[in-house]
């Protein structure tokens, strides 16, 4: 993919001057891209004269950030201890039914991306789905087909 | 407007305190249960029916952070009476303006009903869940909005710090945090004062002052709420910090999957400024501070202290062993003091109201009070704060309300993913830090989840070495390697193919890891197999011997089927179930193809006639 040089360089430039500005820069680069793209991790390395492979060490570290573009909606299935014990185990299992993917994929569609998260601290709601911003508590496996807009 | 002087902070809380105390206030939860229940609805409907009926002005309604009670969200205060509103809806929303604001009339049918006398009960503080409670640092998310410095102003905010620049010197608010017996609420419970003590004892130009809102145990959202209600008390925390230990600069470490919680300290930060509360020359102190917020990457392991501080300064959040102490060499090599987001709103109630009487509540090791976040099997779910030293069972059953659907309460899991579940024999047990940790679980952040008798605790053991296993940040062999192996053990446990020899390779597994590893994820990573293993040993012999969970949770251990006597073959599990492995003439009853079923729990969970049964 091609991508916007003066983007990138207007979130560089916010942070440029503090140090450890790696992960704040890739987070808002995640937000306008919905991911991180190669082409942009090898821009940040660049203009913050860093190893590539530094830029790549956090981006695979931590994971709220992903290589892969997204879907155009995020579903988050908590897999939380509270969720867990409420049974949220079995309304993933609905959601990658329902979706034919596993969790961690993006429907070929590129429609909707799903994803566990370990608490989303709404855990009082358990199981709890956030379906892009969106908090949906007491979750069943029923439930779901309200969730997909009936898909 | 910047104040210059303790004296211009005094009068401008003398000006915000002599608005009318009897204006009435609506007080609408936004909480993360409340917000997930459309409370911003209900809030919205407040504003325009207030607006419609030309009372705008003279009504304030106000957003306000997490009451506690989430179970009965959307919940909302009307003061100066302090009447509680619970599952308020926006069809209820033009009869409260009418009759309890306008004719200042209360509607029963929204006010919570006494289990017991089955009375209404008008005021807040005298509901079963709230009156056994002693709520000194969530108290007042339900008095302030989080966005108003003169809210927090108003309820005493910032007088400490005021005491602290006015008339005492740094040694003697260690020595005041000392004496109250403060332990650090993020888990390991080390005494504050000395932690304080330590690092204003390192010579050095630059320290910092860090406050770890990575809140990383799943299942427990305190820290998220303390930040979201009240992030001015925990900036006031960190600020007096900084004053104590010599440092002029500061982080607020917080999850990334809290947006909220993150906007709403970074708004503190900005008015704070303003006010002249942080910065250069606080309050025309001479004293200089200033606060920055980053955001974690979603990674369990950055709650510790040392992984955060890697995360901070732009590396993978891996830890680093403890022989230097982070008092010495923290962030940047340079002295850091690091506490918990509870840690520091604590700090403002020690230096107000005294040592002493901070150290009168709680037990001869734990001083205070502890917030936890009850949640699981429990019928009140939702945040309580309570003093040290209370037993566990007034916590579930005086305040949780016991054990939904008549169903048996088996353990309460403290401590997150390094605690442990503790069983129905321990349930006189204080918490208290030196007891739990007596009873192989720990205080942990505070994390409170409660199982029944339809938990299955080897299936526990195995989510939560699952959960670790991927957390594991790799760098030590111990962890990576032995969390690995143990969570193939348990898993073959769950599915059937466990071995009786699987259960002495477990311990002596947990053994290496315990003195192996080189951080506390791994140190404490066997607590939840450990403490499951001695209370719950009967339900792993069953999975291994048997080949049966008891609780019925392991799917290869299960099978559904439907008791004809029961079924009246109403079609609903028919229509519902996603695998076409239920068959049957309506009216008649049906029957379960075992073959085809996936065991997604559907037909279970639909069925009015408990007809569908679990083996
Ligand atoms: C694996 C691991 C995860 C941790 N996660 C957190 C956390 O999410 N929040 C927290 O405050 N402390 C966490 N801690 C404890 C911190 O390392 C540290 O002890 C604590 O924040 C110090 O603050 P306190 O003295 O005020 O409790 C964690 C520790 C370990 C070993
Ligand atoms: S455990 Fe699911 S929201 Fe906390």
């Amino acid at each position: 993919m091609t991508i916007d040089e003066s983007k990138l360089d207007s979130i560089i430039n916010e942070y440029k001057a503090e140090l450890g500005s790696l992960i704040p820069i890739l987070q808002d680069i995640q937000a306008e891209y919905n991911y991180l793209p190669q082409e942009a991790m090898e821009y940040v390395a660049k203009k913050l004269v860093i190893p590539e492979v530094q830029v790549f060490g956090v981006a695979t570290f931590f994971k709220s950030f992903s290589l892969k573009p997204r879907g155009k909606q995020q579903i988050h299935v908590c897999m939380g201890t509270a969720c867990h014990v409420r049974g949220s185990k079995n309304v993933l299992g609905e959601l990658e039914r329902k979706l034919g993917i596993k969790a961690g994929d993006t429907t070929p569609d590129g429609e909707y991306t799903l994803e566990t998260v370990n608490c989303v601290g709404a855990c009082a709601i358990g199981p709890v789905v956030v379906e892009n911003e969106e908090y949906h508590g007491q979750m069943t496996p029923i439930k779901v087909e309200g969730l997909l807009n009936n898909r | 407007m910047k104040l210059t002087s303790i004296n211009e902070l005094e009068e401008l809380r003398r000006v915000i305190s002599s608005k009318d105390p009897d204006k009435p206030c609506i007080a609408v939860c936004g909480g993360p249960g409340c917000l997930a229940k459309q409370c911003l609805n209900v809030r919205d409907a407040f504003i325009n029916e207030v607006s419609a009926r030309g009372l705008s002005g003279k009504v304030d309604i106000k957003t306000t952070g997490c009451h506690g009670y989430c179970e009965l969200g959307p919940i909302a205060l009307i003061y100066p009476q302090g009447i509680f509103y619970q599952r308020l809806a926006v069809d209820d929303v033009a009869e409260v303006i009418e009759e309890t604001i306008v004719n200042e009339n209360i509607l029963n049918r929204l006010l919570y009903t006494d289990e017991k006398t089955r009375k209404p009960i008008k005021n807040g503080n005298d509901i079963p869940f709230y009156n056994k409670q002693m709520q000194l640092i969530l108290g007042n998310n339900s008095r302030i909005d989080p966005h108003s410095p003169e809210d927090y102003l108003a309820v005493g905010g910032y007088t400490a710090l005021a005491k602290v620049l006015g008339s005492m010197k740094p040694e003697n608010v260690i020595g005041e945090v000392k004496k109250s017996g403060l332990r650090g609420r993020g888990g390991g419970g080390f005494p504050t004062g000395r932690k304080w003590e330590s690092t204003r004892n390192t010579q050095d130009d630059i320290k910092y002052v860090i406050c770890n809102a990575d809140e990383g145990d799943p299942g427990a959202f305190m820290d998220r709420s303390i930040l979201e209600g009240n992030p001015h008390s925990v900036l006031e925390g960190m600020i007096i910090c900084a004053y104590a230990i010599g440092s002029n600069e500061g982080y607020v470490y917080v999850r990334n999957e809290y947006p909220l919680a993150v906007s709403n300290i970074k708004t503190a930060i900005k008015q704070a400024r303003e006010l002249g509360l942080l910065g250069e020359d606080i309050l025309g102190s001479g004293f200089t501070f200033d606060v920055k917020v980053n955001r974690g990457g979603g990674a369990f392991i950055c709650g510790e202290s040392t992984a955060l501080m890697a995360s901070l300064e732009g590396k993978p959040g891996e830890p680093r062993a403890k022989y230097i102490h982070t008092s010495d060499k923290g962030l940047w090599d340079k002295p850091s003091n690091l506490n918990n987001v509870e840690t520091f709103a604590n700090i403002p109630l020690i230096i107000n109201k005294g040592a002493e009487w901070y150290a009168g509540i709680g037990t001869e090791s734990s001083k205070g009070t502890k917030v936890f976040s009850l949640v699981g099997k429990i019928n009140n779910t939702g945040l309580v704060e309570v003093p040290m030293g209370m037993r566990l069972r007034e916590i579930i059953y005086d305040i949780g309300g016991g054990i939904p659907g008549g169903k048996a309460f088996k353990a309460v899991q403290t401590g997150g993913p390094s605690g442990g579940c503790i069983p129905e024999s321990l349930i006189d047990l204080p918490v208290d830090y030196d007891r739990l940790m007596e009873a192989g679980s720990m205080m942990g952040s505070g994390g409170m989840i409660v199982m029944d008798e339809d938990t299955c605790m080897v299936d526990v053991a195995n989510y939560f070495t699952h959960f670790l296993q991927e957390e594991s940040c790799g760098k030590c062999v111990p962890c990576r390697e032995g969390l690995f192996q143990m969570g193939g053990i348990l898993t073959r446990i769950t599915e059937g193919r466990g071995r009786m020899e699987d259960l002495a390779l477990i311990k002596d597994l947990a053994g290496m890891l315990g003195d192996a590893s080189l951080c506390g994820l791994g140190k404490t990573a066997a607590n939840p197999v450990l403490s499951t293993l001695k209370y719950f040993e009967d339900e792993y012999l069953a999975h291994i011997s048997d080949g049966k969970c008891p609780a019925g949770v392991c799917k290869n251990l299960i099978t559904y089927g439907i008791n004809p006597g029961n079924c009246t073959g109403c079609g609903l599990c028919l229509k519902k179930c996603p695998a076409g492995a239920i068959t049957g003439e309506r009216k008649q009853p049906h029957t379960l193809n075992t073959g085809n079923c996936i065991k997604c729990g559907i037909c279970y969970d639909v069925c009015r006639f408990s007809a569908v049964v679990k083996e």
